[in-house]
């Protein structure tokens, strides 16, 4: 008992770190990489070729003043990123990372912190609390940008969040499970059994979805600071700001995580014979793909418009994402029988 | 004497805010009584991320629809106009290089153009080939500026740098030209400030070939883009009647269908002697305006190109010194160039009374000049007729029914600097 606890102990602090410093590191690696697109070189003033840049940022953030404004309802106004950054903080809790458990010293980790056998819900439910943060902070701001980013950002969540919900079904109805470690065992053993063949629809559906959930170019409405200056955290400053950040680059792991759990194949090697590399290694590498990818659209996409973002949404994701559904249903039913 | 200056300046407020809440009160009396429930009031700017620069707007919202935009100017007003009437000719050049601060080169050249009018003077060949060539590489540098921050606005970040890498190469052309990138100060009454030398031939040669590949690459990223398509066909339209009524000119005007481009109209410099086309839209919206913006830069470049091809041998300055400046060598050994120098400097060259206006085509419509002279040193009144003022007179008519995102884009559409519009 004594021993399964210092185990879950040991993976939190494992995942906590990973995690934060992917985070502070995707910051780098995203202006890194949007600047090597732009013929620019990026940061490169602090450390070597400005790797101690993330560091920099931080200390800059958590000293700056922490300013309220004096018409704002103040208790929403200093809770509302926290609400935004927990869910997707506590979201990581079921996303297995790896495959192999450690034995060491009568102690057993898991690659994850735990396996629950509605994962998937979890996480899907968690992404829609963090939408509370947004809409709080940019309703208790008192500032007409954010109520206008916050409102925005509300219809969009919801919007998009029935969009990934459907595209996921079709890969539950292949898998036959809501737990995201059996979905990753239900791909092993080569490329070809990933999911993204059969579902390749819902892999797009989704991708979209996700960067839609976590208000990325080109659906990056919320905080469109071409027309809404910051959009829902126009009024916040300095670690609560900062909040904010860090829970939209979370939920880009997160999202990440979730579409190579989903549809490539977790930690499965592509082929049997590359199996000799960590799984670990394999999630990291699925993830930074995708976390690549979310870079290579902002540089190239313009944002889409609110109204064309909704259209979007209703009529062609959903019904798109329907008929996934039921085509893949029919398919299962037929081939079973 | 200051207590009184004081209280004239609190007046002055006290008249702004009684003319703002009188706006304020018109925009809402105008709401539909039946829907009360939906004001919401936007102030927009003057400290806004892209209003480019201090414009500030009052927007009247049902939902994130516009129901009904107020601009309110003069956030950069400097009083250019005034101060110009206490300034020599030559010292007015440099004033006209903040006016458009984008596209310095081009405000010089309308200034100087007027001027000449009224002197009647006339330009060495070689003078005006120069500054063919520098009003293209100004249009250029003025529509590649546009470009990236049109796209900057609607969110396509990328574009925005290709396209100042190439400003980059114009900017630093015009650094040897005359020592600024800016702020250039270089036109002169009846010429150019210094001479074109070679070295700025060949780049530009070099620069007008590899051109066209830039502007394709541009276009890849925005050209077939279904996103950028949605944001900008059938967005802010504008009739052609409607254009006309409104005095929209340069780009904007015919980006819905009316071939008025001076250069092709009254032509002056070289223009007559060079083959160009005027590209003409046909909806009146913002894919239009854009589409003309990149032929124009296509335009350009061969305008460039056939001017470096004729470009003649000879004086870059008049030799009429009672304008132009003597040079410093003569300066110093002939008694004739001192006392040229000398007035040039001290009271300026005379203009003969009269007045005159004369439009220029800049790279932001028609810059015009209009100024009356008595016959002295400097201008009794000098009247700017700027293409940004004018063009916000459209604001609330192009703006109507669309959306706040659409906001930004209708100033793109306009390519407005604010230090021209409040001068």
């Amino acid at each position: 008992m004594l021993n399964d606890l210092i185990g879950v102990l040991i993976v939190i602090a494992g995942l906590l770190f990973v995690v934060l410093t992917t985070v502070a590191y995707l910051t780098y690696l995203e202006r890194k990489v949007l600047g090597f697109m732009q013929d620019r070189l990026g940061p490169m003033e602090v450390g070597p070729w400005g790797l101690l840049q993330p560091l920099a940022d931080g200390i800059k953030l958590i000293s700056k003043e922490d300013i309220i404004p004096s018409e704002a309802n103040k208790a929403i106004f200093r809770i509302a990123p926290v609400i935004s950054l927990v869910p997707a903080l506590i979201s990581f809790a079921v996303i297995p990372f790896g495959k192999n458990s450690f034995h060491f010293m009568g102690i057993t980790t898991h690659p994850y912190i735990t396996d629950i056998n509605i994962g998937i819900l979890y996480v899907l439910a968690l992404s829609s609390v963090g939408a509370y943060g947004i809409l709080l902070g940019g309703w208790a701001s008192n500032s007409k940008y954010s109520l206008l980013g916050a409102l925005r950002s509300a219809a969009q969540v919801i919007s998009y969040e029935l969009n990934a919900g459907m595209a996921i079904i079709g890969v539950l109805l292949l898998a036959g499970s809501l737990s995201l470690v059996k979905i990753e065992a239900a791909q092993s053993g080569g490329f070809w059994h990933w999911y993204i063949f059969p579902q390749i629809v819902a892999f797009v559906l989704y991708l979209i979805s996700g960067i839609a959930e976590t208000n990325r170019t080109p659906f990056d409405l919320p905080e469109a600071e071409s027309e809404l200056v910051a959009g829902f955290f126009t009024e916040y400053s300095g670690m609560r700001f900062s909040l904010y950040y860090l829970a939209e680059y979370m939920n880009m792991i997160i999202v990440s995580s979730i579409a190579t759990i989903l549809f490539l194949g977790g930690w499965n090697p592509p082929l049997p014979s590359l199996g000799f590399v960590p799984p670990f290694i394999w999630f990291m590498l699925k993830v930074y793909f995708f976390l690549f990818f979310f870079f290579w659209i902002r540089a190239t996409l313009p944002r889409l418009r609110y109204d064309q973002l909704m259209k979007f949404g209703w009529k062609v994701m959903l019904p798109l994402s329907f008929a996934n559904v039921i085509v893949t249903a029919l398919v299962i039913y037929m081939v079973r029988r | 004497m200051e207590t009184e200056n004081r209280t004239g300046v609190t007046e002055d407020i006290q008249r702004k805010e009684i003319v703002l809440s009188n706006l304020r009160q018109a925009v809402l009396q105008n709401l539909d009584s039946s829907i009360q429930t939906d004001q919401f009031l936007l102030n927009m700017g003057p400290q806004h991320p892209s209003t480019h620069g201090v414009l500030r707007v009052l927007l009247d919202l049902d939902g994130e629809r516009i129901k009904r935009s107020v601009p309110d100017l003069g956030y950069l007003h400097r009083g250019t106009e005034k101060i110009a009437e206490y300034r020599t000719y030559n010292q007015i050049i440099p004033l006209t290089d903040r006016l458009d601060y984008v596209s310095a080169m081009a405000n010089n050249y309308a200034f100087v153009r007027t001027v000449e009018k009224l002197l009647q003077l006339k330009v060495p060949e070689r003078a005006e080939f120069i500054r063919t060539i520098v009003a293209e590489m100004q249009r250029i540098v003025n529509h590649l500026f546009w470009l990236g921050t049109q796209a900057l606005d609607i969110g396509a970040m990328s574009v925005f740098f290709y396209t100042f890498r190439e400003r980059e190469v114009l900017l630093d052309l015009f650094e040897v030209l005359c020592g600024a990138r800016l702020t250039t100060n270089y036109y002169r009454v009846g010429g150019v400030d210094s001479d074109m030398p070679q070295s700025v031939v060949d780049t530009l040669y070099r620069f007008v070939d590899a051109f066209d590949g830039n502007i394709k690459e541009y276009n890849t990223l925005l050209e077939h883009n279904r996103i950028w398509l949605a944001r900008t066909k059938n967005i802010a339209v504008v009739t052609a009647e409607d254009a006309v009524n409104f005095g929209l000119s340069g780009p904007t005007l015919r980006g819905s269908g009316i071939p008025y481009d001076l250069r092709k109209i009254e032509p002056y410099a070289v223009y007559d002697q060079v083959d160009f086309d005027v590209p003409v839209g046909q909806n009146g919206d913002i894919y239009d305006r854009y589409w003309i913006r990149i032929e124009e830069l296509r335009q350009s470049a061969s305008i460039i190109r056939q001017c470096l091809d004729k470009l003649p041998k000879g004086r870059f300055l008049t030799d009429d010194h009672k304008v132009s400046f003597p040079e410093k060598g003569t300066v110093m050994h002939n008694m004739e160039a001192l006392i040229h120098h000398f007035l040039l400097v001290v009271q300026g060259f005379k203009v003969p009374p009269g007045d005159t206006y004369c439009g220029t085509e800049t790279p932001k419509g028609e810059l015009g000049f209009y100024i009356v002279s008595d016959g002295s040193g400097k201008p009794y009144r000098m009247k700017i007729r700027a293409p940004s003022f004018v063009h916000m007179g459209a604001f609330d008519h192009m703006a109507k029914g669309y959306m706040i995102a659409d906001i930004i884009t209708i100033f793109g559409t306009y390519d407005i600097v604010m230090g021209e519009c409040d001068r």
